[in-house]
């Protein structure tokens, strides 16, 4: 057991680096900003309004941000469910970057809630509304994120040396592995499924009985790219050897997933006859840009010698990114037009500045953990 | 779509002969054909087939709500002001409505809302186009609208709120909402496919608003604020059923004819029984009743002699609400919550089994 114990490595190093500080720095600006917030109501800082009930707080940072935080899913269902092994020095970054993307998607909710006061309402049975969407992917996110400090508790008992709790754990640790799998498949395409009801106020380039499974396979997809890119970054900037073999083989299935989703895009468009939209149609623009980045991005991993190249990796991993990140957009802001207009939304720097502080905390925070906390898989000698 | 991946995934781990290259290719081309063909299933079926749409809602049969009739309508905008004493609701005051001696602990008080807001939950607004002579005439004319809640037969607003502060009355099918177990969340705001349901941004408390048909005045067996007030019968409170009929009635009216209008309530007891008036017909009625087919239909109704399109309102719009797509969904994944146990029994397993042999997490 205590060698399995050194598998993982605190990093180490200075806490107080530059790019801490500039997170922090940035965490304090949207501080300020949230005081203002909270006395004097969303419009004093935000350009929310009653045509765009939501903006970028529910659009990038829960939306997008819970979609940074499927590395841990992904990452859990290749490793236990699909009992792939070698993607197990992945485990814990993931799940730690998983942690944080869900948590800080949870506190930007209460955020964004205008009458926050109320959040527990939400776990309360006797206010339940079982048909709402909403209910299901709030209790899941909740649930979800407890599974996850579950999950990386690990790395905290055995940093502090509690091994009687840690091997306790680990008999029942599966119980929480399959729920790590099952609440995000259940989240994230009830994520899609929130925007059916808004009906023809989505464009119709997006708006599709499908929206589920368009959020699942992004979901899938932008945890393996974030896996891709974080793994390339983290290496770059710890200077760690590159874990390429591993991530040529999550290229692949990168490829996979990203193709199912521009074939499935293009036969849900055919098939609801709304292909037509695609030329000149409202918003096709933004239609196009999506599926430019997301071809190109897969189109990049299909000559095999590129999936062991970690450049080729990182760009496929940005480009992917960047078209699940533009399709979610799409789906939340950019294909909405409310019903009785007009109405005008951009956000405001205030909102835009809460949303930076939001990453910025969570990179932080994951600088922070991955030098105090065995979280990164030992680099052995032979590897170096 | 996944689902068939993960099981394509696990079929053919166990087949160790598959080559990883063969399991991709297979993986692709076998989960793009299944995903093609539930597509095909989920999109292209008829909605009594689908799986995935539920049935609509009836109204409740003694639903009741307002029979507006813009040609009747001269824009007093008593309803808009007997809406506010009523709700006990601020003004809202625009920019170019400010007292000359506003300021300086004058209050404006000036009431002149433009739209549907956290302070207003009824307004009229009005169409104009070219020179605006003519009432009731899409060309060179004008017309009025009046704008509130339309208490939807299949109400998405209730649909999507997590906590139960958006409910549907089972008798009356008036659409209500309790502040205090509000959590602010705006889907209501977001999912209202006719715009209604506001939040007050400029409140660090605010509050969700909408018109909840005056059920405060109905329990004293009163008229709606802005149904007692109308000098024409323009805004006229009823049975949905009874308002129905009556709408019938008027988009059957010709041009040139005498008809009777009705004030107040229709069936004559609510608020008391009160003399209509006789009206010559001046502009030809749309046969468009909206209202009646609308997303599920509505309790409260509008006849026009312009086309409601141009009236700022949604008109090409389905006649089935949109609860039916999104909750038909959750409803068919969700039933018994029996395909998530099914589907976490089969995940434990796995991660039981798998986990044995890494003895690390």
């Amino acid at each position: 057991m205590s060698s399995q114990a050194h598998e993982h490595q605190p990093l180490g190093g200075r806490v107080l680096t530059l790019p801490f500080l500039i997170c922090a720095a940035l965490v304090a600006v949207a501080g300020v900003i949230l005081f203002q917030r909270y006395t004097q109501g969303l419009g004093a800082v935000s350009n929310l309004n009653d045509g765009y009930p939501w903006g970028i707080w529910v659009a990038i940072d829960v939306v997008i941000g819970s979609a940074f935080g499927c590395a841990g899913y992904v990452i859990a269902l290749l490793c236990y469910i699909l009992n792939r092994g070698e993607y197990h020095p992945l485990v814990r970054p993931a799940v730690l970057a998983s942690l944080f993307g869900y948590g800080l998607a949870g506190l930007a909710v209460l955020v964004d809630l205008g009458r926050y006061w109320n959040f527990y309402h939400m776990m309360l049975p006797w206010y339940a509304q079982p048909n709402s969407v909403m209910l299901e992917v709030g209790l899941c996110v909740a649930t979800y994120t407890l599974v996850l400090v579950v999950e990386f508790a690990p790395a905290f008992l055995e940093r502090f040396g509690i091994e009687g709790l840690r091997a306790k754990l680990n008999k029942v640790l599966w119980v929480f592995i399959a729920l790590g799998v099952l609440l995000p498949t259940m989240h994230q395409s009830s994520l899609g499924t929130m925007m059916v009801i808004v009906g023809h106020k989505l464009s119709p380039l997006w708006q599709s009985q499908m929206l589920p499974v368009f959020f699942l396979l992004t979901a899938i997809l932008m945890g393996f790219a974030i896996v891709v890119w974080e793994s390339v970054m983290a290496s770059l900037n710890f200077r760690r050897p590159m874990e390429t073999p591993v991530l040529s083989k999550l290229a692949g299935l990168m490829l996979v997933v990203a193709s199912l989703f521009v074939v499935l895009r293009f036969v849900d468009l055919i098939v609801r006859g709304q292909i037509g939209q695609i030329f000149g149609g409202p918003q096709s623009g933004w239609f196009v840009v999506e599926m430019v980045l997301m071809i190109s991005g897969l189109a990049l991993l299909i000559p095999k010698a590129n999936r062991n190249r970690s450049r080729a990796l990182f760009l496929s991993a940005s480009l992917l990114l960047a078209a699940g990140i533009l399709y979610r957009l799409n789906v939340y802001l950019i294909g909405f037009t409310p019903a009785v207009g007009p109405w005008h939304y951009f956000p405001s720097v205030k909102e835009i500045m809460v949303t930076v502080g939001v990453f910025a905390l969570e990179i932080a925070l994951y600088l922070l953990f991955v030098k105090k906390l065995p979280v990164m898989h030992a680099v052995h000698p032979e590897h170096g | 779509m996944s689902k068939s991946m993960m099981s394509k995934n696990m079929m053919s781990k166990s087949k160790t002969s598959v080559s990883r290259r063969g399991f991709l290719r297979n993986a692709v081309k076998g989960s793009a054909a299944a995903a093609a063909a539930a597509c095909t299933t989920v999109v292209a079926a008829p909605p009594e087939a689908n799986a995935l749409v539920r049935p609509p809602k009836p109204l409740p049969p003694d639903a009741v709500g307002l029979l507006y009739d813009s040609t009747l309508c001269i824009g007093c905008k008593a309803c808009v002001t007997a809406c506010k004493e009523v709700n006990h609701m601020p003004p809202d005051v625009g920019p170019a409505q400010q007292g000359w001696n506003a300021g300086g602990g004058n209050k404006p008080i000036y009431d002149s809302p433009v739209e549907l807001s956290a302070r207003t939950l009824n307004v009229i607004k009005a169409y104009s186009h070219g020179t605006g002579a003519t009432k009731d005439a899409a060309e060179n004319g004008f017309a009025f609208i009046k704008r509130q809640c339309l208490h939807c037969a299949d109400p998405s607003c209730v649909s999507v709120c997590p906590v139960s502060a958006m409910t549907k009355d089972a008798k009356t099918g008036i659409v209500n909402h309790d502040p205090s177990a509000c959590i602010g969340c705006r889907y209501c705001v977001l999912s209202c496919p006719f715009g209604v349901p506001k939040y007050d941004y400029n409140d660090a408390f605010g509050e969700i608003k909408k018109c909840q048909l005056c059920k405060q005045q109905l329990a004293k067996n009163e008229l709606p604020g802005c149904a007692d007030v109308c000098p024409t019968g323009a805004t006229l409170f009823g049975r949905t059923e009874d308002l129905k009929a009556e709408a019938k009635r008027r988009t059957a009216l010709k041009v040139g004819e005498y008809a009777h209008f009705p004030r107040g309530d229709i069936a004559g007891k609510v608020g008391g029984p009160r003399d209509g008036h006789e009206k010559l017909v001046e502009a030809a009625y749309q046969t468009h009743i909206y209202g009646e087919k609308e997303l599920g239909g509505t309790q409260c109704l509008a006849v026009s002699a312009v086309p409601f399109d141009k009236l700022n309102l949604p008109t090409n719009v389905p006649e089935n609400g949109y609860p039916t797509l999104s909750e038909g969904i959750q409803h068919t994944l969700y039933a018994g919550m029996i395909a998530p146990a099914t589907v976490f029994a089969g995940l434990a397993y796995l991660a039981h089994r798998n986990t044995k042999n890494h003895t690390d997490e």
